[in-house]
């Protein structure tokens, strides 16, 4: 399975492609000089890359409007957190503001609390205990390319994840302020993004009222430093370190204590998977139960070897990559040369944090010419370990199993 | 505040000084910078390839998506790309008539192939 993409300069093939397609934008539009080819079976296969989107380098376009901008791979190689103006971007409506008044935001709490607050980014700021934590955020539908079958649904490769180490305050200290009433049971969150037509329904997820207050979820103002860039949910944005990004509601002005379960659609009809092994079935499969999207699976990629390399034989060969184990930290990373059937460990580099990516190396030697495999498994603090097995299920949710990378010796 | 943390804020505070951008978050007290109105680059998407369908397609969907969302889209059996535009009508709540859902269907089904 590719895990890395390849960057080809802008080649005929792929203009006249766009050109057949009908479009002109690729040939009318601002800096899409680029193509990205994922070298995916089946096709579409290429994507335009982009610098055009405010405060965002090289993205990979997968969707123009709302956005979907998937970080490049290789960016993944340089570091474990991620680049703020290569972070992904994910939004659900188009229909979000160009322009945030921060003099007069306010973070509405409400719903069961005893004091209904409004809180301006300055109280935010300065009244109440700065939280640091790294996090991971990923894309529920992170690898949905690689599915087999094919699957509907934004067609991302492995880049609809990226880390950071984010600044704010913790969400329990905001509910602490406004005092949650007995009876709540959870928590649902909106942000300034609204659906263009008046029946659709708003973008909102809820947690239940103990993960709200466990003193890990946050509300960020900064990511690496800086304020948060508008693509990724300036001023504010809900952190859920260990959980799906789709819980990480970007320009986050609503917060409602509630006595019940998220009835949205966002929870009632999308972001489910089968509450099977591995959230994996058979395609066409029944008679299995669907259950909300929740935690990251650990996972772990290859970051400085690209499918199809070429590496001597024999040879000492530095394999390097990044890590991250879901809701709980990474334990271990263990490479294979045969299939599976045998693991040496990788040396982990420095642990940033139980939600962070975490780097690791290893030396390989591949002893004969020809073509070989190199996998990487991830096992995290639980002993959750990456399945062998292809994850696969309808929505092409939560796919996590152990990488490939195909490498020729020579 | 830790020695640790107050070499780190300080190392911050330095280091946005030598940027001369933004100071870094840690140089407590950090104030947001007002941000300008972004543009975001919405008209560059490609559209939809002309065809039987195409006029249907672009004016049922589009409002909410670029074409692009759809054209990304991998060759869908057509009960699957009927179970696409239902969720679009009865998730999203897309103002899609029945008539119109059966040439878009049609549509999708033409232009991106069966897998």
């Amino acid at each position: 399975m590719p895990q890395h993409t390849t960057l080809s300069s802008p080649s005929r093939r792929g203009l006249l492609s766009a050109a057949a397609l009908g479009g002109m934008g690729l040939l009318a539009g601002r800096a899409r000089a680029d193509t990205f080819d994922f070298h995916v079976p089946g096709g579409p296969s290429t994507r335009p890359m982009t610098t055009t989107y405010p405060e965002k380098g090289r993205m990979i376009v997968q969707r123009t409007r709302p956005p979907w901008l998937e970080t490049p791979f290789d960016v993944f190689d340089t570091g474990v957190f991620t680049p703020n103006d290569q972070h992904f971007v994910s939004w659900h409506w188009a229909t979000f503001p160009t322009h945030v008044d921060t003099d007069s935001f306010a973070l509405k709490v409400h719903g069961l609390v005893e004091r209904p607050q409004a809180l301006s980014l300055r109280e935010l700021l300065h009244d109440l205990p700065r939280f640091e934590i790294a996090a991971v955020s990923q894309c529920a539908g992170n690898s949905r390319l690689y599915a087999q079958p094919r699957v509907a649904g934004a067609q991302w490769a492995n880049g609809s994840m990226s880390n950071a180490l984010y600044a704010g305050v913790r969400l329990k200290d905001v509910l602490d302020r406004a005092g949650v009433k007995g009876g709540a049971t959870h928590v649902q969150f909106g942000g300034l993004d609204e659906p263009l037509l008046p029946d659709a329904p708003k973008f909102v997820k809820a947690l239940d009222i103990d993960h709200a207050r466990d003193g890990e979820v946050m509300l960020a103002f900064a990511m690496n430093g800086q304020q948060l860039p508008m693509l990724n949910g300036f001023p504010l944005k809900l952190i859920v370190p260990g959980w799906s990004a789709v819980y990480w509601i970007k320009m986050l002005d609503d917060i409602e204590v509630t006595d019940h379960p998220d009835p949205s659609v966002w929870t009632t009809r999308s972001y489910r998977v089968p509450d099977t092994p591995n959230h994996t079935v058979e395609p066409g499969q029944k008679g299995f139960g669907m259950v909300p999207i929740t935690r990251n699976l650990p996972r772990s990629f290859v970051t400085n070897l690209k499918p199809g390399d070429s590496v001597p034989v024999g040879a000492p060969q530095p394999v390097r990559g990044i890590a991250f184990g879901g809701d709980r930290g990474v334990a271990a990373v263990d490479l294979s040369l045969d299939g599976g059937r045998t693991w040496q460990p990788a040396t982990l580099g420095k642990d940033e944090g139980t939600y962070s990516f975490r780097q690791w190396q290893a030396t390989i030697s591949l002893p004969a010419r020809g073509a070989h495999t190199v996998m990487a498994r991830c096992t995290n603090a639980d002993r959750v370990v990456q399945p062998m097995r292809r994850v696969w299920n309808p929505g092409g949710y939560m796919s996590n199993q152990v990488e490939t990378l195909d490498l020729v010796a020579a | 505040m830790s020695r640790s943390l107050r070499t780190a804020l300080l190392a911050g505070l330095l280091a946005g000084l030598l940027a001369g951008s933004a100071p870094a978050l840690a140089a407590a007290p950090l104030e947001l910078r007002p941000t300008p109105e972004i543009d975001l680059p919405f008209g560059d998407d490609i559209g939809f390839p002309a065809g039987p369908g195409s006029d249907v397609i672009a004016s049922n969907c589009t409002a909410c998506h670029s074409a692009d969302h759809t054209l990304n889209q991998p060759a869908l059996s057509r009960e699957e790309w009927h179970a696409v535009v239902d969720k679009m009508i009865t998730a999203y709540k897309a103002p899609i008539t029945p008539e119109d859902a059966r040439v878009i269907v049609d549509y999708l089904a033409r232009v991106k192939g069966e897998p």
